[in-house]
């Protein structure tokens, strides 16, 4: 079994996931080369054959551009399984060579059961074990699924692979994410607001408990796309990753995305009227109440001593 | 210029689940229904987009079976023009390809400029079939958008990458854009327009005339997962909760001393 590990770079960096595609290849058992676009000043630590076209000849991510380019490298390599990880790059990409493949593709897999690949289903509430019909299979990985105990070792074979393709989408710069201001990584004690606190009047109760416990607050993505609290306090994959003594998840259900952000916090207590929420699993403690009744009651509890 | 929004329905995520009769679904029976949420954001693109451009018309399209059109009422009411549903009581067995070319079938030849879906379901969360239209369709596709701008037939639009870094691009139309969270702000429907809606144009189309592909994958089982970490769970009257806990983070935590 043979499987294409499809590695990410990104504005001159190789990024860290690439050991959770090894990981994952180890687990299954597969026989493993790697395709990146990137740089030679840059390779991951592997033992195999690394496809790699350089970064600064195919210029940034442009569809087409990767797409052709892996689909050369697949012809080659004919793997069972392509891999990459389920992020704005796989996303992205998986389909569309999918689609040229007419493979079947399997989204945010997380454990390998049986032989087969087991993904999220409903926020995370369900599992779905999916088996494909396809002979090839393009896979993506949930970040953070298959690690490795220690980071891998040695140094690939690399093989030069290069396209003129062009496409149609045109790549014309980064947006650095907004400045900060609040640098929520220092806190000890974090209270952050989830779309259960209703309305954008309610955020001034998680404000409060934050206060009465001398930290800081927070949110999760929907309240910041609300624009109850402004981005600088997000905390999950696209806002800040903490790791606070205390981190209280006031009706946040528990999106993979905010757990990534904060699941290394010391002690986690969460506070939702859905005892099945997401956030139990990583949760210490889950009081199962609504928030508006019990985080006042909880604030005058602390400031009375 | 023409504008199609696929959308789906999904249940409400803080539903109760229960796995179906053939253990490979969720059961259907006493779930709260909704638009999937990155629709609602693609719905009100399509529908700022007109607006902007001062003319347009929008289709919306969903698949399912007759409920779907709840969530198609709530799209026209939006301000979408008219409504395609693909009539198919079988949808949640429909694997994302299938659904993907039950889309391209109906769009081939209607020449629309513009398509957006959600960047994912909230229920099945593949993040395909938007994808995988663009690429049947051959035309250009645009993921995990959070910024969009029209000007003649050229379209930018900002792209959501980890850690909230953007990745600005361009294109021209025709061309698909997948919709990210927090890229505008629904509207909520008026009584007035959900008045008018009842009287826009919904078509239904049986799947059968649309779907021409086997499945490429399928659902062995669905089942809960196990159970980790073992939190405490503390359920009751407020006030004891809150001296509970309190209690729990004098002995588990230094904050409070």
């Amino acid at each position: 079994m043979k499987a294409l590990l499809v590695a990410e770079y990104r504005d001159g960096q190789l990024l860290g996931s690439y050991q959770e595609l090894i990981g994952f290849a180890r687990q299954l058992g597969a026989d493993c080369s790697m395709f990146l676009v990137g740089s030679g000043s840059a390779l991951p630590a592997f033992e195999g054959t690394l496809y790699l076209a350089d970064a600064a000849q195919v210029g940034d991510y442009n569809p087409d551009v990767h797409k052709q380019l892996l689909l050369s490298v697949i012809e080659q390599e004919q793997p069972d399984y392509i891999v990459f990880l389920h992020s704005s790059y796989g996303w992205d990409l998986a389909p569309r060579v999918a689609c040229s493949l007419k493979a079947s593709q399997i989204s945010e897999v997380v454990e390998i059961k049986d032989g087969t690949m087991v993904v999220p289903v409903c926020n995370a509430k369900l599992r779905r074990q999916v088996t494909p019909n396809t002979q090839v299979t393009v896979l993506t990985l949930q970040a953070g699924a298959f690690g490795l105990a220690e980071p891998p070792t040695g140094s690939p074979e690399v093989k030069e692979v290069s396209t003129d393709a062009v496409g149609p989408i045109t790549f014309t710069g980064y947006e650095a994410a907004e400045a900060g201001g609040v640098d929520l990584s220092k806190s000890e004690v974090i209270v952050s607001a989830g779309r259960g606190v209703g309305k954008p009047e309610n955020v001034s109760i998680i404000e409060d408990l934050a206060s009465a416990l001398g930290g800081d607050y927070g949110a999760s993505r929907p309240v910041v796309d609300s624009e109850w609290v402004e981005h600088n306090r997000q905390v999950g994959t696209t806002g800040q990753t903490v790791a606070p003594k205390l981190y209280v998840a006031c009706g946040i259900s528990g999106a993979i995305q905010h757990l990534a952000g904060m699941k290394k916090s010391e002690f986690i207590v969460a506070v939702n009227t859905d005892k099945d929420a997401p956030i139990g699993e990583v949760a210490d403690v889950l009081v199962v109440a609504d928030l508006k009744q019990f985080i006042p009651a909880l604030t005058e509890k602390i400031k009375g001593g | 210029m023409k504008i199609l929004v696929c959308i789906k329905q999904v249940p409400d995520m803080e539903s109760k689940f229960k796995v179906d009769a053939a253990g490979t679904w969720y059961d259907n029976a006493d779930l709260a229904w909704r638009m999937n949420e990155y629709d609602e954001y693609a719905v009100e693109q399509a529908v700022q987009l007109k607006e902007q451009a001062g003319e347009g018309d929008i289709t919306v399209l969903s698949i399912g079976p007759d409920k779907v059109k709840e969530a198609m009422k709530k799209a026209l009411a939006m301000g979408c023009d008219r409504g395609v549903h693909v009539s198919d009581d079988a949808v949640s067995s429909k694997e994302p390809y299938q659904i993907a070319s039950i889309i391209a079938a109906f769009a081939g030849d209607k020449g629309f400029d513009v398509i957006f879906t959600g960047l994912q379901s909230q229920d099945r969360g593949s993040g395909q079939v938007g994808v995988l239209v663009g690429e049947l369709l051959g035309l250009p596709s645009v993921t995990t958008v959070v910024d969009f701008n029209m000007e003649g037939d050229s379209v930018t639009a900002k792209r959501e990458l980890e850690g909230g870094i953007r990745a600005v691009v361009k294109v021209a139309t025709p061309a698909l854009f997948t919709c990210q969270l927090g890229l505008n702000t629904p509207r909520y429907p008026t009584l007035p327009n959900i008045m008018k809606a009842k009287k826009k144009e919904l078509l239904t189309i049986p799947v059968a005339d649309l779907l021409d592909v086997d499945p490429r994958q399928q659902t062995a089982a669905l089942f809960f997962p196990e159970k980790k970490g073992g939190g405490l769970v503390l359920e009751g009257e407020v006030g004891d909760l809150a001296d509970q806990l309190v209690q729990i983070l004098k002995e588990k935590t230094t904050v409070l001393s």
